[in-house]
């Protein structure tokens, strides 16, 4: 077996962990966020059917952190899915410096462009 | 309706679906949106955001299982993502931006009875020892997987092919909210020519990338709402889970062509609610 393909199976086995670590976390977090906001809110009319944006402190990082540590429910549901959101960001950073590793530049260049997308999205593109 | 009654059957709803999908093969995404929308009247892009999470969720939840059998290609992952989240970034904004909510049902709709159909498609698995094209080949795209009697090598071509319908994929799951798992592997089958179990395995891997590209920017236009994206999410990942464990003992076929049935009566329906406005 080739070094590259040993080393490409030894990422791969950590990229999978580092996945089931992110979604398993994320979930709890979304649970007990549910726990917490179904006990307030319960009983209470949802509304879904006309749009009308969720308010500003669900809709970026900061603002989301604040809200969950205040124990709001639908903000630690939302930094739940925030870190859901992460878990492929972090895949792609951690394959970057995997192939930086293996000395594979043009590897790196091409998951930097990935990253640079999802950055993008994640934290350019607001408004 | 309270909160708590709405949670509960939107989570076993989605329950149902994750489940459904894992077993087929077909992904719970797909039925997500239409049940949302059609059944519970949720607006579509709310409902657009809350599949999003919850195919990160089973994309990423998959691929750990899949990851330690060595039949996904990292770099033929990675390479073809700079197409895939390129094409999602693009079809969350004209989502977001461009679109009514009736164009995208009617998208979503044709994308269904597509699926649906290819779904009930032989696959033609390819010549493996087709050579490399010379981009396949500065790009090291070619791989090797474990099967029955030692590893078993393959070569790639078709690359700016598949690229271009990778971009596709992209961009109907940004615009839909779903993973576009068939545009994936049909890309990869049928022009880059990779075997399926690298194929359908890559392509899982690809999926929690591409949606998370989508996510960030309906996060940001608040089409993310936490008490909706919670049981939709919750049940989904559950469902799939469970899914895979079953699949080894159930007999798919049977379960396989319902599942295609439904998802033919969710396309129509969808067709139909966009073309007469009531989505």
């Amino acid at each position: 077996m080739s070094a590259q393909s040993w080393n490409d199976q030894r990422i791969e086995v950590i990229i999978g962990a580092l996945l089931r670590t992110g979604v398993m976390l994320a979930a709890t977090v979304v649970l007990f966020g549910a726990v917490v906001y179904l006990a307030r809110h319960g009983s209470e009319v949802p509304n879904y059917t006309v749009f009308h944006g969720e308010p500003e402190n669900l809709k970026s990082a900061s603002s989301i952190v604040h809200g969950a540590l205040g124990m709001s429910g639908r903000a630690i549901i939302q930094l739940g899915l925030l870190l859901l959101i992460a878990t492929p960001v972090a895949r792609v950073l951690f394959s970057a410096i995997a192939f930086a590793i293996e000395r594979d530049y043009m590897y790196v260049f091409i998951t930097l462009v990935v990253l640079a997308i999802l950055l993008y999205s994640l934290f350019g593109a607001s408004g | 309706m309270n909160v708590l009654e709405f949670s509960a059957m939107i989570g076993l709803g989605s329950l149902l679906a994750g489940f459904l999908g894992a077993l087929t093969g077909l992904g719970g995404g797909v039925v997500v949106v239409p049940m949302l929308a059609l059944l519970f009247h949720v607006d579509i892009r709310y409902a657009i955001g809350a599949s999003l999470v919850s195919v990160i969720a089973t994309s990423s939840g998959a691929a750990a299982a899949y990851v330690r059998e060595g039949y996904s290609n990292i770099r033929i992952g990675m390479f073809l993502e700079t197409a895939t989240t390129a094409g999602a970034l693009a079809g969350a904004a004209i989502a977001l931006y461009v679109v009514s909510s009736n164009v995208i049902a009617i998208v979503f709709g044709v994308v269904l009875l597509y699926s649906a159909y290819l779904s009930s498609h032989h696959r033609v698995e390819h010549g493996a020892h087709l050579p490399s094209s010379k981009l396949a080949a500065r790009l090291r795209l070619s791989g090797s997987y474990p099967g029955p009697d030692g590893k078993l090598s393959y070569n790639v071509t078709g690359v700016p092919a598949g690229y271009g319908l990778m971009f596709v994929a992209g961009v109907l799951s940004g615009l839909l909210g779903i993973g576009s798992g068939a545009v994936k592997v049909l890309a990869m089958d049928q022009a880059m020519k990779i075997p399926f179990k690298v194929s359908t395995t890559t392509s899982n891997f690809m999926i929690g990338v591409t949606a998370a590209a989508s996510a960030g920017l309906y996060l940001h236009r608040g089409y993310i709402a936490p008490g909706l994206a919670m049981p939709v999410m919750l049940g989904v990942l559950a469902g799939s889970l469970i899914g895979a464990r079953v699949l080894v003992k159930a007999r798919v076929k049977v379960l396989r062509y319902l599942f295609a049935a439904v998802i033919v009566v969710l396309g129509f329906e969808m067709v139909y609610k966009g073309m007469t406005g009531r989505i």
